[in-house]
């Protein structure tokens, strides 16, 4: 994954006030580097990359410093967690009963990657191995819920039902 | 000992291992294989040394050192990657491992300290093992590519790999994958090939102070890149290539220099860096008469192998199409055309000698040159005096620090750095005054950083403009341009208000304080806060920090001394600097840092109207005797014209004939509607250059010069270092060394130069210059270097001056006030435009403009401007405006800069189609004759 593939997810201005306070609380305090990324990543979600520089800027930390703490740590994350999560079962089972098909549909759909989130991050999508419910292929699981014997056309109805 | 724990897997160790790293024998003087090279001396037995037992063998060294040192410097050798004497160790790469009685295990000998005592075993199976299994690992995942690295031939871990053994993956599994960065015009990473010793990312945070690049990543997946992995040209890059001088392996490259050349093809030619005056050695590795790559020399002065841009990168125009190759007449039509030297050198001597038959030898003047050689600026002068007969010799440090000679002899005595680089560690506070070092003085700059951050070195910036070095200040005191004298005088009373002053220094010492007192009486911190704009509280601080610091250095250049009172602005820090007694002292001093690589030098060799070489003034009868008597020639006996008054006179009608030697005043001189107008009214100019410079065009012959890489000689840097360049290339075509184009010109004029070659002008310089007296090629050769005063054979140099006595006995004090620019902004014209160097050009970039990456970084001039003015003028960041002063206007892009000051205007003077030195002002210091380059009205607009 490279940075510069990353898509520009924009902020509401909640959170862009949020950003601003916690930066204002932390500024000219000496080690507030993690505490500031924490309390953002724990507010929005993620940290991207303009935060990133915004926090570089305002706390006089050089803008590799940032970065190499927001990477280093799992608990960071540059890439949002989308508010519905899609996990796709590529299990043997789910695969031959159409598993890779409907992947593939849900990435074209919503124009993202196993990994990814839409840019209005509303949904997520990732891949699973087999989840052991190979009885029911194929699957995928959005939140806690799981569908089965989930036909290629039927997919994006039963996403986009979570759009309301 | 400790308990050897063996590696159960059997690994073959070539036995007799350790003679041949003993012996190694380095055929290439390249980054980083020079590392194996420990530069420093044993320190001896003394009693301050400590003894310690390496392999059973009794050595001295000094206590504070890294066991890794004491090997090393005692000529044994102890593998190692990750450690360069030029940064702080991490004991990251494991391979300097060594047992040590007491300790358990394997020690990393570059993070243990020396004890007395200490019994160290860097040769037993058991670290053999162990360095075998580490250099193992880091080669089970570096790409064994080594047929096609450009590092091949200097790679550390590929050497280490031959003497150990290593031949292919012991360790099976993931390997790395990673990308190449390489979008910018100087520097390729190669990520693949890093092998994480960190070392980049030491120099780039501790010496160079750019933090560009880091680690990212955690375990397996860390590397070493530019914050989220953007190009190197949108970080704080400097691209001085230190990460690249530094990098063990082939991971870092210097782009420009790929595939030029396998490093045993080159021959590697050691001399001195043509850019500014640090003199930072350089190692030009050349192939077929080209140069195919540039390092340095790790640890060596004065540089410790750093570089910066322009010198690393900066050497392309040595090779350019468009140097000069013949010399070149120009016909009626005025078109240069290309004739050969014969005919030149007859035309040249017999107009010359035609003009001062007609109009006497005062209607010829000669600028000689500060990018040229000491031996050339020798025989200029010569020519100048003996041959033409007139003391109108002059050269652009004029224009940098002529001020700086009226100002410091009458205080200390001599013009000269007090201090040496090396010094700089030993201070504890430095204020830096209209000095942008890290971009005009870059190796100097990475220095004070280093300080900063290692010794804790406290740094007071004075500059209206945020410059780069901020970053590292302990205090930046932003006062508008043009008044230096009121802060300078604010601090001395703040520091004499809390005797902090130095009585005894004072006392002894120096004169004249008593009476100096009323200066600085009346400029109470508000009164000097109110003039200079500068905040009250950090000037308070300022003098707190500089009062009672126990060395203090004071760093100074054009912002200092390119005013209408230079004389009086160099005056005032000496006498801040003498009444703290900070004069004299490791750590203590006055540092006037020289623009050009030689203009120390041409100072020095009397390419200056009113002395001879080493200061020797033409209108002391006993010092011209001296002259007279060597250069068996009666000589003139008055003064003659500076730069300054030679325009005005040529303006005037009074100078008829120019001989112009490596000099572009078209360019860096003040008011150049005026100089043109000047140079068109010469019934005679030549012109001796490496280019057709925008001078030259005016040149009715025109002569081709040799480059600093083309010629032997010598170059003194601004701590009056006198090192030794050395010949690398031919010129091309016809050009010939200046000094041989000088001898020519001489002879034909009936005035014999035969020189041999530049060692036997050394000796002629040495005999008549006192200063220089005891240096000749010979002892270069030997010692590297020899800082002037150096007076006999045996006499080491002088790397503090002042230390005993001043120069001038005592120092004396002497009474400044402040007076304002010559031009103040006013309704009309309401910016103070102060014009500057960036890092990527240089001077009238005669050299810089035929360097490709420099161009692509910094192609076009830029106008900074602080946005509240840019709002009030309705000019937005990427607009193109015109500027405008009283003499002439320019058009350039503009740049909204949060650094700028609020009614100030920035411009660089580089760039011959935005000529700054359009606007400026040609007012100068009436005792100087420098002109006011750092402050004129300007109004800006919106094309």
């Amino acid at each position: 994954m490279q940075i510069s593939d990353l898509p520009k997810y924009p902020l509401s201005q909640d959170e862009i006030t949020v950003i601003n306070e916690v930066i204002k609380k932390y500024r000219d305090k000496k080690g507030a580097l993690i505490p500031v990324l924490q309390e953002i990543q724990k507010n929005i979600g993620f940290l991207p990359v303009e935060v990133q520089k915004k926090i570089a800027a305002e706390l006089n930390i050089a803008e590799k410093e940032v970065y190499g703490v927001a990477t280093f740590y799992s608990f960071f994350s540059m890439i949002p967690r989308g508010k519905n999560d899609i996990r796709v079962c590529l299990g043997t089972a789910c695969f031959v009963k159409g598993g890779k098909k409907i992947a593939d549909k849900i990435q074209k759909e919503l124009g993202i990657k196993p990994g990814q989130t839409t840019l209005d991050r509303k949904y997520s999508l990732q891949v699973n191995r087999c989840v052991g419910a190979c009885g029911l292929a194929p699957i995928i699981i959005i939140n806690d819920k799981i569908y089965q014997k989930v036909k290629t056309e039927e997919v994006m109805d039963i996403i986009y039902s979570y759009n309301k | 000992m400790p308990e050897k724990r063996l590696i159960s897997r059997s690994i073959s160790v070539p036995k007799n291992l350790f003679p041949l790293l003993h012996d190694k024998k380095v055929p290439y003087n390249s980054a980083s294989i020079a590392d194996m090279i420990y530069r420093q001396k044993p320190p001896g037995k003394s009693s301050e040394s400590i003894k310690i037992h390496i392999n059973n063998k009794a050595f001295f060294t000094l206590p504070g050192k890294s066991v890794l040192e004491a090997c090393l410097e005692n000529g044994i050798y102890v593998p190692n990657l990750c450690f360069d004497t030029r940064l702080k160790s991490q004991g990251a790469c494991r391979l300097c491992v060594v047992e040590i009685e007491g300790m358990p295990g394997a020690v990393a000998s570059c993070v243990t300290a020396v004890k007395e005592g200490m019994k160290i075993k860097t040769d037993t199976p058991y670290i053999r093992e162990m360095v075998k299994v580490n250099l193992e690992l880091i080669i089970s995942d570096h790409p064994l590519d080594c047929m096609t690295c450009q590092a091949c031939g200097y790679c550390v871990l590929q050497d280490l790999a031959y003497i150990y053994d290593v031949k292919d993956i012991a360790y099976s599994g993931k390997v790395h994958e990673k990308k190449v960065f390489s979008d910018n015009p100087f520097i390729r990473r190669d990520n693949e090939k890093c092998i994480l010793c960190g070392r980049c990312v030491r120099m780039c945070d501790g010496v160079v102070g750019a933090n560009a690049i880091g680690y990212a990543g955690r375990g397996f997946e860390s590397e070493i890149i530019p914050a989220f992995e953007q190009s190197l040209l949108d970080t704080d890059c400097v691209f001085c290539g230190n990460c690249i001088s530094t990098c063990p392996v082939g991971a870092l490259q210097s782009k420009p220099y790929i595939k030029k050349a396998r490093i045993w093809e080159t021959e590697e030619v050691k001399t001195v860096c043509p850019y500014c005056g640090v003199g930072c050695v350089l190692n030009l590795q050349v192939k077929n008469n080209t140069i195919v790559n540039v390092d340095s020399d790790i640890g060596g002065n004065p540089n410790k192998g750093n570089l910066c841009v322009k010198g690393k990168f900066g050497l392309d125009f040595v090779s350019s199409p468009k140097r000069l190759n013949s010399p070149m007449i120009k016909d009626k039509s005025g078109k240069f055309k290309k004739t050969g030297w014969e005919k030149s050198v007859s035309e040249v001597s017999s107009k010359l000698g035609s003009i001062i038959k007609k109009y006497g030898p005062d209607s010829v003047a000669v600028l000689s040159s500060a990018k040229c050689t000491n031996e050339e600026n020798y025989l200029m002068s010569k020519f100048a005096r003996a041959v033409i007969g007139t003391n109108n010799i002059d050269h652009c440090a004029r224009l940098c620090h002529a001020s700086t000679v009226t100002g410091l002899i009458p205080t200390f005595g001599s013009g000269a750095m007090t201090n040496s680089i090396d010094d700089i560690k030993y201070a504890d506070a430095a204020i830096i005054i209209g000095s942008n070092t890290t971009e005009a003085h870059p190796v100097i700059g990475y220095e004070l950083i280093r300080c900063v951050q290692e010794n804790g070195l406290k740094l007071i910036v004075i500059d209206p403009r945020k410059i780069p070095i901020t970053k590292y200040a302990e205090l930046h005191l932003r006062q508008k341009p043009g008044t230096d004298i009121a802060v300078l005088l604010g601090l001395m009373n703040e520091i004499y208000k809390n005797g902090l002053v130095d009585r005894d220094f004072i006392d002894s010492r120096t004169e004249g304080f008593e009476t100096f007192k009323a200066s600085f009486a009346d400029y109470s911190a508000e009164k000097a806060a109110g003039i200079s704009g500068v905040d009250i509280d950090s000037l308070i601080k300022a003098a707190q920090i500089y009062g009672k610091a126990k060395n203090a250095l004071i760093f100074y250049a054009m912002g200092i001394t390119q005013h209408t009172c230079g004389t009086e602005n160099v005056m005032a820090i000496a006498d801040l600097a003498m009444m703290t007694g900070n004069v004299g002292r490791p750590g203590a001093g006055v540092n006037p840092l020289r623009g050009q690589n030689n203009v120390q030098g041409a100072c020095d060799m009397g390419a200056l109207p009113n002395m001879f070489s080493g200061y020797q003034g033409v209108e002391n009868d006993n010092m011209r005797w001296r002259f007279e008597k060597r250069w068996e020639k009666t000589l003139p006996n008055k003064n003659g014209f500076t730069i300054t008054e030679i325009i005005e006179g040529a303006a005037a009608g009074r100078i008829k004939a120019m001989y112009i030697m490596g000099e572009n005043p078209m360019i860096s001189d003040p008011d150049i509607l005026h100089i043109a107008s000047a140079l068109k009214k010469l019934e005679f100019l030549v012109v001796q250059d490496i280019f057709l410079t925008e001078t030259a065009e005016f040149a009715d012959i025109i002569l081709p010069g040799a480059c600093f890489a083309e010629k032997d000689g010598t170059f003194t840097n601004t701590d009056r270092r006198v090192q030794r360049v050395r010949k690398a290339v031919k010129a091309p075509g016809l050009a010939l060394e200046d000094w041989k184009i000088i001898c020519m010109l001489s002879s034909a004029m009936g005035y014999s130069m035969d020189y041999r070659n530049p060692s036997e002008i050394m000796d002629e310089i040495s005999s008549v210059t006192p200063i220089y007296g005891g240096i000749s090629y010979d002892r270069l050769e030997e010692e590297g270097e020899l800082r002037w005063p150096c007076r006999q054979h045996n006499d080491p140099g002088t790397s503090i001056l002042h230390t005993i006595n001043f120069t001038g006995g005592k120092g004396r004090f002497i009474p400044v006030t402040h007076t304002p620019p010559a031009e103040m902004p006013d309704d009309n014209y309401p910016f103070i435009l102060t014009t500057g160097r960036i890092l990527y050009q240089f001077h009238t970039r005669t050299m810089t403009g035929k360097v490709k990456g420099l161009n692509e970084i910094a192609p076009a001039n830029i106008a900074h401007i602080n946005a509240e003015d840019a709002e009030s003028s309705g000019i937005s960041d990427g607009d193109k405006v015109i500027l405008k002063s009283r003499r002439g206007q320019i058009t350039a892009g503009a740049n909204v800069d949060a650094n700028i000051k609020k009614g100030v205007v920035f411009i660089p003077f580089h760039y011959a189609d935005s000529p700054a030195n359009m606007l400026t002002n040609p007012a100068y210091d009436k005792k100087a004759k420098i002109p006011e380059l750092k402050a004129c009205a300007v109004k800006i607009m919106k094309v």
